[in-house]
């Protein structure tokens, strides 16, 4: 006998599915965006998502190769979907070189100061977008013009902070929700349109990539959460639908709270933490200083998830009580 | 009526059509056997023949030791050449085996019962339940329990359903699917004589709906106490406890065993085996077996005795297409790959299924992703990505507070997993681990 048999262990058979697929899938739901954006905002858009998924690569490789000494490393595609959202979730004006610090903090401190994948505690892209919007307050809040031809918008500001300032009939007025639901509003170059998103996220369900339980329980928070406030004062709070179109709501909802390393990943917790979400989210928007409550809510969610892994652990198959002993 | 089933499960491809639907064919002697004396889970039995001894068929060479074992028969006529060790690949430790050169068969049978249907209960109890025993019977699906074991309690306990697993999940293997079509009436016999020992109302056999032709012949013989009931077909769905919840709706409690909540299975070839030793009194010492996979030219169902070397059945089976690649006893999802093919077909071997080499792939873990895939896999509800990490971790004893001990090693959440991460091998070290520290313990 020439050549040796293999005897790895069982199963001999295994599913052809891989991370860089599933990141490869995820990169591809964003592309509808990218292209709304592009439409929306011009050239300088997809030259902000290049450079952020490139240098997110370059960074991550970088860090492996130098860094952490991993001679072996492959990059799996995960820190281009890091850096594609990160540049998605930032003005279509915004800086390249300011994305790319962003980008640095994003793999360098909240993914690899970790352990790299499936190890950190928080959605590096996220981590990334507060901090520069922490550090560049004034670039992050100023938006880019629309540039095509079918826009009749006349405001610079986003719907939520219209609404924050001058009320819901007033940001109404301005913003129809067709044109929010399309994307013919202002905000971050990725997230002003709910459609392309949508679009987007059916094909992740479509290909069994992403568990709907988190947008689903998300979502319907907010629109339940909003609906009572609606109720309540309907000029000060706005309407469900207004908070489900607004802002990064979507994005976020679809895309960043479905993280799957930093989100429970039973179904009991996945609802937990889509619930936690949404509410986090409207509290932030309805009485916080801040019009957008998404990347906070997300973030601290991310914190929770070992708590609601403890409680939400499923009982096992044939899981009997341990009985009380009687007489002590 | 929705189909039965269980919760959880994969669906890996199902490969059947390269063996279904070749009837089982019986192999020649071959010159020299190679019998392993353990063959059953639980104590192996003692040799009580010697080098240079003359054997016959069916002749009892070893002797059970207690009441986890079982005796050991001679699979063909000859003189016994030799005694030694060698490596056993189900305990991966190196275990006394004999060898047999064959001649012309003459046989040497226990007593048929051949009335066994008129015994009453004592009679069943004493007469069938040692013969069980004596034929040196155990489960023919790969575990390899003793089959009379299970009857112990049963016989003082009461006992609802006895379940035949016919459902054969494991993806190539074909060959209970063969034995349901082409052996019904003895495998519904063999129902019958077990549910006469335990005193159960009502006997089910568990047929996954890819095998209509088998579940049809199983029909014929159905009574009002025989049951054959199609099953989803899903991996693992011939699990004990999956079947038993699929056809029942009850639940083996963790740490428990069918018998608890008054069900006892066996494999369909079981309870074949069981018939022919109490209808002619022959002992276990031939099986059928599944020849398969992509790496052999003719793929088939053969009739072997056991002890005969595996190159033998590759030869039969036409051999190996290229060299290399992977050979498993059992089948793809649960079967031990093996290096050696003079090694033995045994008791518990199902199936031989042969892989190419470009099948077997090179595994690299990478990290987990936390994607909850082996969540909704597995079946018996636990978090496998969490064990993993514990065992990883060597936090042994918070991985057995969340039931790493209770896992079947199906292999399901290994099946599925993006990151190729290796469950089972790790949560095998993990029961191995438990099994050595409380057993020094007692």
């Amino acid at each position: 006998m020439a050549t040796l048999l293999s005897t790895s262990p069982a199963p001999h058979i295994r599913v052809k599915d891989t991370v860089p697929k599933i990141m490869r899938d995820v990169l591809i739901a964003l592309i509808p965006a990218v292209i709304f954006a592009v439409y929306a905002f011009g050239w300088n858009a997809l030259w902000l998502c290049v450079i952020g998924a490139l240098s997110a690569e370059l960074i991550e490789y970088g860090i492996m190769r130098f860094l952490r000494k991993k001679k072996d490393f492959r990059p799996d595609g995960s820190a281009a979907v890091t850096g594609l959202l990160l540049a998605m979730n930032v003005s279509a004006s915004f800086s390249w070189y300011l994305l790319i610090i962003g980008v640095l903090v994003a793999i360098g401190i909240a993914k690899h100061t970790y352990g790299g994948i499936g190890n950190n505690p928080f959605n590096p892209a996220l981590i990334g977008r507060v901090f520069l919007v922490i550090s560049f307050p004034v670039q992050m809040s100023v938006w880019a013009p629309l540039n095509h031809a079918a826009s009749t918008l006349v405001t610079s500001a986003t719907p939520l902070s219209i609404l924050k300032q001058k009320g819901f009939e007033e940001a109404a007025r301005q913003v129809s929700l067709l044109d929010m639901f399309i994307g013919n509003t202002q905000g971050c170059l990725g997230e002003v349109s709910a459609l392309a998103l949508i679009i987007g996220f059916i094909f992740l369900l479509w290909r069994k990539r992403v568990n709907p339980i988190i947008p689903i329980a998300y979502i319907g928070t907010v629109l339940l959460f909003s609906s009572l406030f609606f109720v309540i004062n309907p000029n000060q709070f706005g309407s469900p639908i207004f908070h489900l179109l607004g802002g990064g709501l979507m994005i976020g909802a679809l895309f960043m709270a479905t993280d799957m390393v930093t989100s429970p990943a039973t179904m009991k917790g996945a609802f937990i933490y889509g619930i936690g979400c949404g509410i986090i989210t409207m509290l932030i928007r309805l009485f916080g200083a801040l019009p957008e409550g998404v990347s906070f809510s997300i973030l601290i969610m991310n914190a929770c998830k070992p708590l609601i892994d403890k409680i939400s652990r499923p009982k096992p198959f044939g899981y009997v009580a341990p009985e009380v002993k009687k007489n002590g | 009526m929705a189909i039965l089933s269980f919760i959880g499960g994969i669906h890996p491809p199902e490969r059947k059509e390269l063996a279904k639907g070749r009837p089982i064919q019986e192999i020649p002697i071959p010159k020299s056997v190679y019998l392993f004396v353990n063959q059953n889970t639980g104590k192996p039995p003692a040799v009580s023949v010697k080098k240079g001894d003359s054997v016959k068929t069916g002749q009892k060479i070893a002797e059970a030791q207690g009441p986890v074992s079982v005796p050991l028969h001679s699979p063909v006529t000859g003189v016994i050449s030799d005694i030694k060790k060698v490596m056993h690949p189900i305990t991966q430790k190196p275990e006394e085996l004999l060898v047999i050169d064959s001649e012309t068969d003459q046989f040497d049978f226990l007593e048929p019962l051949s009335d066994w249907k008129a015994y009453d209960k004592e009679k069943s109890h004493t007469l069938l339940y040692e013969r069980i025993k004596e034929a040196g019977i155990v489960g023919l699906g790969g575990a390899t329990f003793p089959s009379h074991f299970k009857y112990l309690e049963a016989m003082k306990k009461p006992v609802d359903y006895v379940i035949l697993n016919g459902a054969e999940c494991e993806p190539y293997l074909t060959i209970d699917d063969r034995m349901m079509v082409e052996h019904p009436a003895q495998i519904v016999g063999g129902l019958e004589i077990l549910l006469k020992i335990c005193g159960a109302s009502k006997g089910y056999i568990g047929v996954e709906d890819n095998k209509p032709e088998a579940f049809e012949a199983l029909k014929k013989y159905a009574n009002d106490r025989i049951e054959p009931a199609l099953v989803k077909t899903k991996y693992p769905q011939g699990g004990e406890k999956q079947m038993i919840y699929a056809l029942t709706k009850r639940s083996v409690p963790v740490g428990g065993f069918p018998i608890h909540i008054g069900v006892i299975v066996h494999n369909v070839a079981t309870a074949f085996a069981i018939y022919e030793a109490v209808e002619k009194g022959k002992p276990l010492y031939e099986r059928g077996l599944t020849v398969t996979g992509e790496g052999i030219a003719k793929p088939g169902n053969l009739w072997v005795r056991v002890g005969t070397p595996i190159q033998e059945l590759i030869t039969y089976a036409g051999g190996l297409h290229s060299e290399g690649g992977k050979v498993i006893l059992g089948g793809p999802m649960m079967g031990v790959p093996i290096k050696d093919l003079t090694l033995p077909v045994m008791k518990g071997t199902s199936g031989i299924l042969v892989l190419t080499p470009e099948m077997v792939s090179e595994i690299n873990e990478t990290a987990c992703i936390n994607c909850g895939r082996c969540l909704m896999a597995c079946s018996l509800r636990l978090e496998p990505n969490y064990l993993v990490k514990l065992v990883k971790a060597k936090k042994f004893e918070e991985a057995y507070k969340y039931g790493v001990l209770n896992c079947c090693e199906c292999g399901s959440c290994a099946y599925v997993c993006p990151s190729k991460i290796e469950h089972v091998k790790h949560f095998k070290l993990a029961k191995k681990l438990h099994a050595t520290l409380k057993g020094g313990k007692k």
